[in-house]
């Protein structure tokens, strides 16, 4: 009994980090892209601004939540939901420290596959739901961009999976103790990197949303706290992706001693917050196209080529 | 590709560089002297008001915020008997400045204006007098007038000589 209670107070305390931390993300973004932007960001509130969060909290809380009379109301206030359930769902998997964990699924990395390509549901039935032109767009931008980048995505991973020879994450992070999988498959990270960028929807690879092109996108129509789930929802697949990438390819956990192992996961997941919100700062947005044609001619091809190589050098060794 | 990774590069060492903001109300930025900021209403060197109603602000504004009306004391000395600007109107062109023939109407380097009630941004004639004689120092329009306006006698101002006897032959 005392158990069950313990595991199911771990799980809700995971859950409350994890969504102050994605709400925590919209100071550090803010601050951060206003210093690459020799600007200082928000600063007046609180230390160093960082009740600013509270802030901007409370005022979504209170906004007026307005559904336009022509949306398809139950899709309409179903889609916010979709995006933040599959995101923290595939959160069950991360393992955050050998003890910090909700589950250690024996096929974590397709839980976390098939949890995210249920979150494009989110953008598309969002922008059809909205009934507005810009609102489609954006969602047809969603799922063009999705059949483009799942693909390379789910391939770029199986390099780590003939590497460590497991799906679970646990697994994963053990079989890097000697060495780091970063090093082995370099091209598997920078694919999987490049296919986390389309999935968390954020620049370069914001094209759903593409604020100077299409309002905002799929959420043209949201208000108040329905955008404050897709908005929530964003930082926490930024979070998300930067945990997957520390734990399939820089060792999870895994760290010198004079630290405990959750600080490494964390400095290495904001670290990986950090380079998001870089790209964010430096980086065009392509065309919808071109994405694709970098997806399907460039990027499926090498990493076909590096499960090939990875499974050829696998079984020449062993 | 390089391009890409040079331009991230680049982005990240803005970190070190010198912020462009100013940090408002504790660095302050240098106002010049003649910068169009709030508008006051000065007196002259007798602490008696400038200002002689002569409309011609109000005829100067683009954005008709002045309102005023002119009276006159018992000596003939023109005032205004309230002189009202509507500072949401204002957009401080300083053209009232301009037309002002003495100088009363001045703008000074203060914009630090802000209520949280639209009403309290109509200054009156109390609100907008000063002391002082703003920019320009010595100026008294009633002692270079021609009228007598209990400022000043019959030939007693400035640049100004003591009447002829037309009917006198002496020099």
């Amino acid at each position: 009994m005392g158990e069950h209670v313990s595991y199911v107070l771990s799980v809700i305390a995971i859950l409350l980090v994890l969504v102050s931390i994605a709400a925590g993300l919209i100071w550090l973004e803010r601050r951060m892209l206003a210093l690459w932007q020799d600007r200082f960001g928000p600063n007046r509130v609180g230390p160093f601004g960082t009740l600013q969060v509270v802030a901007d909290m409370i005022k979504i809380f209170f906004k007026e939540d307005w559904i336009p009379r022509f949306a398809d109301k139950k899709v309409f206030i179903l889609a916010p939901t979709i995006i933040m359930i599959t995101i923290l769902m595939s959160f069950a998997i991360i393992p955050f420290s050998p003890e910090i964990g909700v589950v250690d699924f024996n096929i974590g990395l397709l839980f976390f596959l098939a949890m995210s390509s249920l979150g494009a549901y989110s953008v598309v039935l969002a922008g059809w739901a909205s009934n507005n032109k810009y609102s489609l767009l954006g969602a047809m931008r969603g799922s063009a961009q999705m059949i483009s980048y799942e693909v390379f995505m789910g391939l770029s991973l199986m390099g780590v999976v003939i590497l460590s020879g497991t799906f679970s994450m646990r697994g994963i992070v053990l079989a890097q103790q000697t060495r780091w999988f970063f090093i082995p498959q370099f091209v598997g990270f920078v694919i999987f990197f490049i296919a986390g960028i389309a999935e968390a929807h954020r620049l370069p690879f914001d094209i759903p949303e593409a604020e100077s092109e299409l309002v905002a996108g799929y959420h043209s129509e949201y208000s108040g706290m329905k955008f404050g789930m897709f908005f929530v929802g964003e930082y926490l697949g930024i979070t998300l992706i930067s945990a997957l990438i520390t734990t399939l390819f820089f060792g999870g956990w895994l760290g010198f001693h004079f630290l405990p192992p959750i600080f490494w996961f964390l400095i290495k997941m904001f670290s990986f917050i950090l380079v998001f919100i870089l790209l964010r700062a430096s980086l065009p947005r392509p065309r919808y196209d071109q994405l694709m044609s970098i997806g399907w001619k460039i990027l499926l091809p090498i990493s076909l080529l590096n499960i090939l190589i990875t499974g050829a050098l696998v079984l020449y060794f062993h | 590709m390089f391009s890409n990774l040079r331009s991230i590069w680049i982005v990240f060492l803005h970190l070190f560089h010198k912020r462009v903001t100013v940090q408002y109300p504790e660095k302050k930025a240098y106002l010049p002297p003649r910068w169009r900021g709030r508008i006051v209403l000065t007196r002259d060197p007798d602490k008696e008001e400038r200002c002689v109603g002569c409309y011609l602000c109000a005829a100067a504004c683009p954005v008709d915020c002045i309102s005023l009306q002119a009276t006159e004391d018992e000596n003939g000395r023109r005032y205004p008997e309230f002189f009202r600007i509507n500072f949401s109107r204002c957009i401080f062109c300083g053209y009232c400045e301009e037309a002002c023939p003495t100088n009363a109407i001045q703008l000074i380097p203060d914009f630090e204006m802000g209520e949280y009630n639209r009403q309290n941004l109509v200054y009156e004639k109390e609100d907008l007098l000063i002391d002082g004689q703003g920019k320009y120092h010595g100026y008294n329009f009633y002692k270079v007038a021609g009228i007598d306006a209990g400022v000043k006698g019959k030939g007693e101002g400035e640049n100004e000589h003591t009447p002829v006897d037309v009917k006198k032959l002496m020099p």
